[in-house]
C-alpha cells in the first residue's frame, strides 16, 4: 500500500536569533532577521522522506501557508527530499493576523483535494508555540491524531505511534488517514546537501490562494500588545521559615 | 587664454618638468631592481586595457584605484555600489547558506582539527556531500556554478567558523584547479573538473620553492620537453604547498626552454602544467607543523622525472608567470570575504563579553577604552566587507581590471583581521588568552593571511608600481601629443586645464553628487584625498622617474595612502546605497563611514606628507643606514646600557 504524505512547514525566526520586541509593541522585529524552517517541521519533513525511502510512502508533498518568502522554506523541504511543494500564498497584512485555525482549514482542504493519507506537522512553531494546528486539522477532517510522536511505524493498515506525554510514553494505533505531529526525538533531520538544493529548483512548486481553498482569513484574535518579559528581580535569602512567612506576608503573597 | 603671470609660468615650468619625466620614462629599463618586480608589474597587468581597439589613446582603465593615481575619480566600478545578484541567484544563495552554516556549527569541529592537525574524513565526506569542493565549477561539469558574489558569501560562512577548513577548500578550488577553469582547454576541463568538483580528487597550487617565494620568476623546477615533443620531464622541489600531501591534481609551475624565433636564443620561461600524482615520480613530506590553520595539510612536494603528457600544458607555452599571477589575482577576493566572516564572528564574541563583564561597578562596554576598540574593530570589518563584495561584484559584472582593488582587498583584510582578533583577545583579557575561549586559535589561523598568496609587502609595492605605471603611460601619450600638438589638441588642453585645478590646491568635490546628502562632508574629504594623492604621485614621478622602483620607503607610503583613499570611496558608496534603501543599519553605517573617512583622510595626509621634504629623505637615509648596521652586526648593534658584555 503506497501512501501520500503531506507535511506542513513554517518559516520562522531562526532559533539562534536574539528576538527583539518592536518599539510599537505590535510584535517582534522580523526585518533583516535570519529566518529558517521551524525545527519541528524539519523533523516532520525528515520523517516523510524516511517513509518514502522505506517505500511506505510513494509521494511526499510539502505545504506552507505564508507570504512570498515562505518559498525559501519550501525549497529547503524539497532539497531534503520532498517530491513537490504547495505554497498557499498569504499577503503580509493577513499573515500577521493568521492563526492555527486558518492554517488548519487550508491543510484540511488540501488534504481532501490531494487525497492525502497522512499529514505530518511539527508539534508547534517556535515563534508562537501554539501547538494547535495538528489537533485542529484532525478535528476539521475528523481524522484520528497522533501528536507528540517520537516513533511512527506501520502495522498492516494501521499506524502505531509512540507519543511523548507528561507521564512517559503512550502508544496508540491509528486507522488511516491520520494526522500526526512530530516531537523532538522522532528523528534527526538530514542536512540538505548543496547539490540537492540545486536539484530542488527543478521540482514542482504549486501556488494556491486561500480563496482557492475557500478559507476565510478574518482574524479571530486581536493581539493587544507584545512586551519583553519583566526583568528578573534578584532573589533574597531568608534565615529561617519564620522570616520567610513574615516576608511573604509583607509582600501580600499570603 | 594663457596670460603671462605667475600661474602660467608655474604651469609652463611644470609642463617642462613633465616633458623631462615623460622622456625618461620612455627610455631604458629599470636598473637595480630584480627583473621579477618589474615583470611582476608589467606582466601582471595582464588583462587587456579597456579600449584595446583605440591605438591612438593611452591604455584606459575604469578601475577606480588605478585612476586615483592620476588624481582622477572614475566612478564606474564603485558608484553606485554594485548589486549583481539576479533574483534566482539570490534565492539559490539563500538556500545554500542555511545548510552550510548548520554543517559548520554542528558537524565540523575546529578545535579537533586544530589539536589533531588534520581534518577528519567524516568532515571531508560531509563537505563533499555539500558540494563544497566545486562551488564555481560549471554545473554541467559537476559543480555548483556559483558566481563570485555567491562564492564570497559562502566562503564568509566558512571563514566565520574554521579557517583551516577554509584553506583546505580555498587551496583546492580558489587556486589549486582555478587554472583549469581560467586557462584550460575544453578537453582539460572535461577531464579534470568533474573529479575535483566532487571532491574525489584534491587539487594543489605548486609554485613556491625553497629559493623562490616572492621572487616567483626565479623558480628552478624544470620541465624539459622530450625529443618527440610528446612529453615533458618534470624535476624539482616545491615547498609549503597547501594540500600538497593529499592532492591528486597539481597545478605546477616550471621553467621551460623557450626559443625566441627572431634571435634564435633559447631562454628559460615559466610554463604551467596540470600534473597528476598518477604520472609517477611524485612524493611528499610529512605535514608541516604550523602556527595556525593546522587542519590544512601543508607539505613539500618532490618531482623526480615525472612524465607529463604535452596535452597537460596549461595556457600558453612560456606564459606560466601570467597564468600564476592571474590565478592568484582571480582568487584574492575570496580572502576578503572569508576574513570578513572571521571578523564578524570574532566581534560578536568580543561584544558579548564586553556587554556582560562587570568591572569597577559597571559593564566594561561603558568605558571609552573599550568603546574605541569595538568601534575600530567594526569599522575595519565594514571596510573589509564592503571592498570584498565590491571586487566580487565587479568581477561578476565582467570587469577585468580589478587587480589593484583585489590586492588592496587582500592587504586590508589580512591586517584588519589580525587587528580584530588581537583586540578581541585584549577585550577578553586573561580569558582571551585561554585556549577554551577559541580566540587564540583564530589569531594563529589569521597570521598566515598576511604572508601567502602574495605577501602584503609585495602587494603594496604592486599597488604602487602598477598605479604609477598607469600614470606613466598616460604621460607618454601626452608627450607624443606635445611633440605634435595638432594631432591631439584635446589631450593637451585637457591636461592644461587639469593642471590649473591642481596648482590652485585641492578643491575637488567630485564624489559629493554621487552620495547621499548626509555623506557630503565625508565625500568631500574622499574627493580631496584622491586629488592630493594624484598630485603626490605625479610629484614623486617627476622627481624620481623610473628609479622610483628602488624607493620602497616611498612606495609603501603611497600604497598606504592608496588603500585608505580607495576604502573611503567604497564605504561612501555602500553607505549611500544603504541610506537610499532605508536599511535598518543605514544610520549605523553612516556613522562608521563618516568616522572612517575622517580618520582615513588624516592618514592619507600624513603618508603623503612623508613622501616630501628634506627631513623625510634624511629619515629614509638614516633608516637604511640603521638597517645596514644591524645586518653588518648580525643583530642589534649596541650592547646593554650597563655595558656588561
Amino acid at each position: 500500500m503506497s501512501l501520500r504524505v503531506m507535511v506542513g512547514v513554517k518559516r520562522v525566526v531562526d532559533y539562534a536569533v536574539k528576538v527583539r520586541v518592536k518599539p510599537d509593541k505590535t510584535g517582534v522585529i522580523t526585518d533583516g532577521v535570519k529566518h529558517s524552517m521551524n525545527p519541528f517541521d524539519e523533523i516532520a519533513v525528515e520523517e516523510a522522506v524516511r517513509l518514502k525511502e522505506k517505500n511506505v510512502a510513494n509521494e511526499i508533498i510539502a505545504v506552507s501557508c505564508g507570504p512570498a518568502a515562505s518559498q525559501e522554506t519550501l525549497r529547503t523541504a524539497l532539497a531534503m527530499g520532498m517530491d513537490k511543494a504547495i505554497h498557499v500564498e498569504i499577503p503580509q497584512p493577513q499573515y500577521d493576523t493568521m492563526q492555527p485555525i486558518h492554517v488548519a482549514k487550508c491543510l484540511a482542504k488540501l488534504a481532501t483535494d490531494y487525497k492525502v493519507d497522512i499529514i505530518i506537522l511539527g508539534k508547534q512553531a517556535i515563534d508562537d508555540d501554539c501547538n494547535q494546528t495538528a489537533q485542529m486539522t484532525a478535528g476539521l477532517l475528523d481524522w484520528p491524531q497522533g501528536v507528540y510522536a517520537s516513533k511512527i511505524e506501520k502495522d498492516g493498515d494501521l499506524l502505531v505511534v509512540t507519543r511523548e506525554v507528561d507521564g512517559g510514553l503512550e502508544t496508540v494505533k491509528l486507522k488511516l488517514p491520520a494526522v500526526l505531529s512530530a516531537d523532538l526525538r522522532l528523528n534527526e533531520p538530514r542536512y540538505a546537501t548543496l547539490p540537492n538544493i540545486m536539484k530542488a529548483k527543478k521540482k514542482p512548486l504549486d501556488k494556491k490562494t486561500p480563496a482557492d481553498l475557500g478559507v476565510d482569513l478574518a482574524p479571530r484574535h486581536q493581539v493587544v500588545s507584545i512586551e519583553d518579559p519583566p526583568t528578573r528581580q534578584a532573589g533574597a535569602k531568608v534565615a529561617d521559615v519564620d522570616e520567610l512567612i513574615s516576608r511573604l506576608k509583607a509582600l501580600g503573597r499570603i | 587664454m594663457f596670460r603671462l603671470n605667475f600661474k602660467s609660468i608655474a604651469r609652463m615650468r611644470s609642463v617642462i618638468e613633465r616633458k623631462i619625466l615623460i622622456y625618461s620614462l620612455g627610455n631604458g629599463n629599470a636598473q637595480g631592481l630584480s627583473t621579477s618586480v618589474v615583470n611582476f608589474v608589467s606582466v601582471s597587468t595582464a588583462p587587456p586595457p579597456e579600449n584595446p581597439g583605440n591605438r591612438k589613446g593611452p591604455p584606459t582603465s575604469n578601475s577606480f584605484a588605478v585612476n586615483m593615481f592620476r588624481g582622477v575619480i572614475n566612478t564606474e566600478q564603485v558608484f553606485p555600489y554594485p548589486e549583481v545578484l539576479t533574483s534566482e541567484e539570490r534565492e539559490t544563495l539563500e538556500m545554500l547558506i542555511g545548510p552550510t552554516q548548520k554543517f559548520f556549527e554542528e558537524k565540523n569541529d575546529p578545535v579537533f582539527n586544530d589539536d589533531k592537525a588534520e581534518i577528519p574524513e567524516s568532515t571531508l565526506k560531509g563537505l563533499r556531500e555539500m558540494g563544497a569542493f566545486g562551488l564555481q565549477v560549471p554545473t554541467e561539469l559537476g559543480g555548483l556554478g556559483l558566481s563570485n558574489s555567491q562564492y564570497a558569501r559562502l566562503v564568509e560562512v566558512v571563514g566565520s567558523h574554521d579557517l583551516g577548513v577554509g584553506i583546505c577548500l580555498g587551496a583546492h578550488q580558489s587556486i589549486g584547479f582555478k587554472g583549469v577553469l581560467l586557462f584550460g582547454n575544453p578537453d582539460q576541463k572535461k577531464k579534470y573538473l568533474p573529479d575535483v568538483a566532487s571532491g574525489k580528487n584534491f587539487a594543489a597550487f605548486a609554485l613556491t620553492e625553497p629559493t623562490s617565494g616572492s621572487d616567483a620568476n626565479s623558480i628552478r623546477t624544470r620541465a624539459e620537453p622530450s625529443a618527440d615533443g610528446k612529453h615533458f620531464i618534470l624535476n624539482g622541489n616545491k615547498i609549503w604547498i597547501s594540500n600538497g600531501g593529499i592532492a591528486e591534481i597539481f597545478t605546477v609551475f616550471a621553467q621551460t626552454p623557450v626559443k625566441d624565433e627572431k634571435t634564435g636564443i633559447t631562454k628559460d620561461k615559466m610554463s604551467a602544467f596540470i600534473v597528476e600524482r598518477a604520472f609517477g615520480g611524485i612524493s611528499h613530506s610529512k605535514p608541516e607543523k604550523k602556527m595556525g590553520i593546522k587542519g590544512s595539510n601543508t607539505a613539500e612536494v618532490y618531482f623526480d622525472n615525472t612524465k607529463i603528457p604535452s596535452e597537460n600544458l596549461l595556457g600558453e607555452y612560456g606564459e606560466g608567470f601570467k597564468v600564476a599571477m592571474n590565478i592568484l589575482n582571480n582568487g584574492r577576493f575570496g580572502m576578503g570575504a572569508a576574513l570578513s566572516g572571521t571578523m564578524r564572528a570574532t566581534i560578536a564574541q568580543a561584544t558579548e563579553f564586553a556587554v556582560n563583564r562587570n568591572q569597577f561597578g559597571r559593564k566594561i562596554n561603558t568605558f571609552g577604552a573599550i568603546q574605541e576598540k569595538l568601534a575600530t574593530m567594526s569599522m575595519k570589518h565594514y571596510v573589509c566587507e564592503s571592498i570584498a563584495y565590491n571586487v566580487a561584484g565587479n568581477m561578476d559584472r565582467g570587469f577585468t581590471d580589478f587587480q589593484i582593488e583585489a590586492a588592496i582587498s587582500k592587504i586590508f583584510a589580512s591586517e584588519a583581521a589580525w587587528f580584530v582578533a588581537d583586540e578581541a583577545i585584549q577585550i577578553l583579557g586573561g580569558m582571551g588568552f585561554m585556549k577554551e575561549t577559541g580566540l587564540e586559535r583564530v589569531l594563529r589561523d589569521i597570521r598566515i593571511f598576511r604572508i601567502f598568496e602574495g605577501t602584503n609587502d609585495i602587494l603594496r609595492l604592486f599597488v604602487s608600481l602598477t598605479g604609477m605605471q598607469y600614470v606613466g603611460s598616460h604621460l607618454r601619450e601626452l608627450q607624443k601629443a606635445m611633440k605634435n600638438p595638432g594631432s591631439n589638441l584635446g589631450l593637451v588642453f585637457s591636461e592644461a586645464t587639469k593642471r590649473l585645478f591642481k596648482t590652485s590646491g585641492s578643491s575637488s568635490k567630485a564624489m559629493v553628487p554621487l552620495v547621499h546628502p548626509t555623506l557630503s562632508e565625508a565625500a568631500t574629504l574622499a574627493s580631496q584625498a584622491v586629488e592630493e594623492f594624484g598630485q603626490a604621485v605625479e610629484g614623486i614621478l617627476i622627481k624620481y622617474h623610473k628609479s622610483v622602483m628602488e624607493e620602497q620607503f616611498l612606495l609603501n607610503r603611497i600604497a598606504e595612502a592608496a588603500i585608505d583613499t580607495y576604502s573611503m570611496a567604497v564605504v561612501l558608496s555602500r553607505a549611500s546605497n544603504s541610506l537610499h534603501k532605508n536599511l535598518p543599519s543605514a544610520h549605523h553605517e553612516t556613522l562608521m563611514t563618516k568616522v572612517w573617512c575622517h580618520q582615513a583622510y588624516d592618514r592619507v595626509k600624513t603618508n603623503l606628507g612623508l613622501t616630501k621634504g628634506e627631513r623625510n629623505i634624511q629619515i629614509t637615509k638614516d633608516m637604511m643606514a640603521i638597517s645596514e648596521g644591524i645586518c653588518h652586526n648580525g643583530g642589534v648593534v649596541q650592547s646593554n646600557p650597563l655595558g656588561v658584555l
